[in-house]
């Protein structure tokens, strides 16, 4: 397939463009403004409908009015505008409303910077939203990875009747690289909702029983039965959609653990390792609700380290302490607050915690 | 014998969980009774808000979703631009509009949604017991304003029919009041031009219900249609703020 150059934001728009949505409701905050300028003047041209919304309270909102409708809908934000959505997620949930979201993530807390981060792992994968409920959270490590995970979203979503978010970062939104573009979807019609999503509210119209999608369950048995409803969905999810990749030679001394755009980082550290005669792997989790534990068990006796490279204080460093299950010692590699490390920073203090073990 | 009266199919054959002397069962039934007769019954979406009518869906006899608290005309906004055949309407109270949801509703008048807003203003909270809304009067106890609300304190009480008239996109803004069948005949007439410009295109229309809580105002049913005649309506003055010329 022809390759375009293309800037992370703009192809994420054209991705969910192309994957079907017809529906994005967007407020500007720094680095994903590209996604809403792309998409208010390409969506219509597609047939779909954009709205510059009061703010990212209304933007979610907006999209799980559309996506109860029946439209397919995107979303996109960056991480603080991700915390005021976080009402609309938590109903969505709750209300079996399909949405796909894109964090194009940025340093925090508070309003933090604008450069990339990794600190709203917990906010992605714990739900920062209130009650139970998961989101499935797909992590692009290139911009080609973004299309396609964006573009399969809508299906994810529309299958298990929930949000699903790719959480990429403010560096893959800003640069350029080379893409090929999946084949455009068109959108659905009237009657091709009314018949592909039977519970959406389109009207009643000739249907037997009218619809109602609500979140409201005054009665705790009635409410507790749901949840349960709701998390055996969320266990089929674990099984089904679970993804992981894994680099490097068999039997590694230092396993590195890393998502989106640190894993790349990784894999050049992999080779500075291997010239200073270090036998490291990674394990890149692709999904990180369901995180990939399965992926942990490959961990053999030979390894003397794992480590979990992040851009953040420690929070994916939790769910690698959670899969090594105290097996190996576990260590943290990470900046925070906007800054990336470098490659050789990151096999410099590699090596600096490995022979602290000796 | 002649049959002079009927409910609505719009409404469902059930009790509703509202109080004695509560309104929001009169303003139900003319919204509903409005769509039977406009055809629209099976051609139109709701969105019911928190508070009391969150559960509105129960009564009304049409698709619904429940919105987070004030974010209805949001949700509505959203359904709009799939179903832009269909009626849209949100139903809300003044703690979830005039409060929380502010913003969301004077953003979907300026942006001039083609959807439809019913306000009821009882001047209270009603489902959470009895709180300080920004409608409620000066003077006017509330749980927290137990020696009534003072300007000094909480400011004056908020008119958002007179707020929304000054925003072009509201092409509809009136204000009616259910305590007398006088008023709620003039309340159905102000559904049916609300839903009509809709239907024709013309931007967002609201109507302002001044409604009853006598439980939270400790008043009873008939004290409380008092209450708004005496204390709301001078406050609150009756009439349209704002209609297209051909209306």
């Amino acid at each position: 397939m022809e390759k375009v150059l293309m800037k992370g934001n703009e192809a994420f728009a054209e991705a969910a463009i192309r994957g079907g949505a017809g529906f994005y409701f967007g407020y500007p905050i720094t680095p994903q403004n590209e996604i809403p300028e792309y998409m208010s003047h390409e969506l219509e041209k597609a047939g779909g409908s954009f709205i510059q919304a009061e703010s990212e309270l209304a933007a979610v909102n907006m999209a799980y009015g559309a996506a109860a409708a029946g439209g397919s809908v995107f979303i996109s934000t960056s991480s603080p505008g991700v915390a005021l959505m976080q009402e609309g997620i938590s109903f969505m949930c709750s209300s079996e409303v399909p949405v796909v979201m894109l964090n194009v993530s940025r340093g925090g807390p508070g309003v933090g910077g604008i450069q990339p981060g990794q600190a709203d792992y917990f906010q992605a994968t714990r739900g920062g939203g209130n009650g139970d409920y998961h989101v499935p959270v797909f992590a692009p490590a290139s911009i080609q990875e973004a299309i396609d995970m964006i573009y399969g979203a809508f299906e994810i979503a529309d299958k298990y009747q929930n949000p699903v978010m790719i959480l990429a970062d403010g560096m893959l939104g800003q640069m350029m690289e080379p893409v090929s573009l999946p084949e455009a979807k068109r959108m659905a019609t009237y009657e091709e909702i009314r018949a592909n999503k039977p519970w959406a509210i389109t009207g009643k119209g000739p249907r037997s029983e009218r619809n109602v999608i609500k979140s409201l369950r005054l009665q705790p048995d009635v409410l507790e039965a749901h949840i349960h409803r709701l998390f055996e969905k969320y266990d089929r999810m674990e099984k089904e959609l679970v993804r992981y990749e894994t680099y490097g030679e068999p039997d590694p001394e230092i396993v590195f653990v890393a998502f989106g755009t640190v894993a790349r980082l990784v894999a050049e550290t992999m080779d500075i390792l291997a010239e200073r005669g270090y036998k490291a792997g990674m394990i890149r989790p692709v999904t990180l609700w369901p995180f990939p534990f399965d992926a942990f068990a490959r961990i053999s006796d030979k390894t003397r380290l794992v480590v979990s490279v992040e851009l953040s204080m420690g929070q994916l460093l939790t769910d690698v302490k959670a899969a090594v299950c105290g097996r190996v010692p576990v260590g943290l590699i990470n900046r925070t607050g906007g800054v990336v490390p470098t490659p050789v920073e990151i096999a410099d203090r590699a090596i600096k915690q490995l022979k602290a073990l000796d | 014998m002649k049959q002079v009266f009927a409910i609505t199919r719009g409404m469902l054959p059930v009790d509703t969980s509202y109080c004695p002397g509560c309104t929001h069962g009169v303003a139900h039934r003319l919204i509903m009774e409005c769509l039977e007769e406009l055809g629209e019954l099976d051609n139109t979406i709701a969105v019911s808000p928190i508070g009391c009518s969150i559960v509105a869906h129960q009564y009304m006899n049409i698709d619904m979703c429940e919105s987070a608290h004030g974010r209805a005309p949001a949700v509505a906004s959203g359904i709009r631009r799939v179903h832009p055949d269909k009626v849209v309407f949100t139903y809300q109270g003044d703690g979830d509009l005039a409060s929380i949801g502010v913003g969301e509703i004077i953003h979907a008048a300026h942006r001039g949604e083609k959807v439809t807003t019913f306000f009821i203003n009882n001047a209270i909270y009603g489902m959470t017991g009895g709180q300080m809304a920004p409608t409620t009067l000066l003077g006017q106890r509330a749980t927290t304003a137990i020696n009534g609300r003072t300007k000094e304190s909480n400011g004056s009480p908020l008119r958002m029919c007179e707020l929304l008239a000054t925003i072009d996109g509201a092409v509809f803004v009136e204000r009616v009041a259910l305590n007398s069948p006088g008023n709620v005949r003039k309340a159905k007439k102000a559904v049916m031009k609300a839903f009509e410009v809709q239907k024709n295109g013309l931007g967002f229309s609201f109507v302002e219900f001044l409604s009853s809580c006598p439980t939270n105002w400790g008043r009873a049913p008939y004290e409380a249609m008092e209450f708004i005649k005496e204390e709301m309506i001078p406050y609150y003055p009756l009439g349209n703020f704002r209609k297209p010329e051909e209306f």
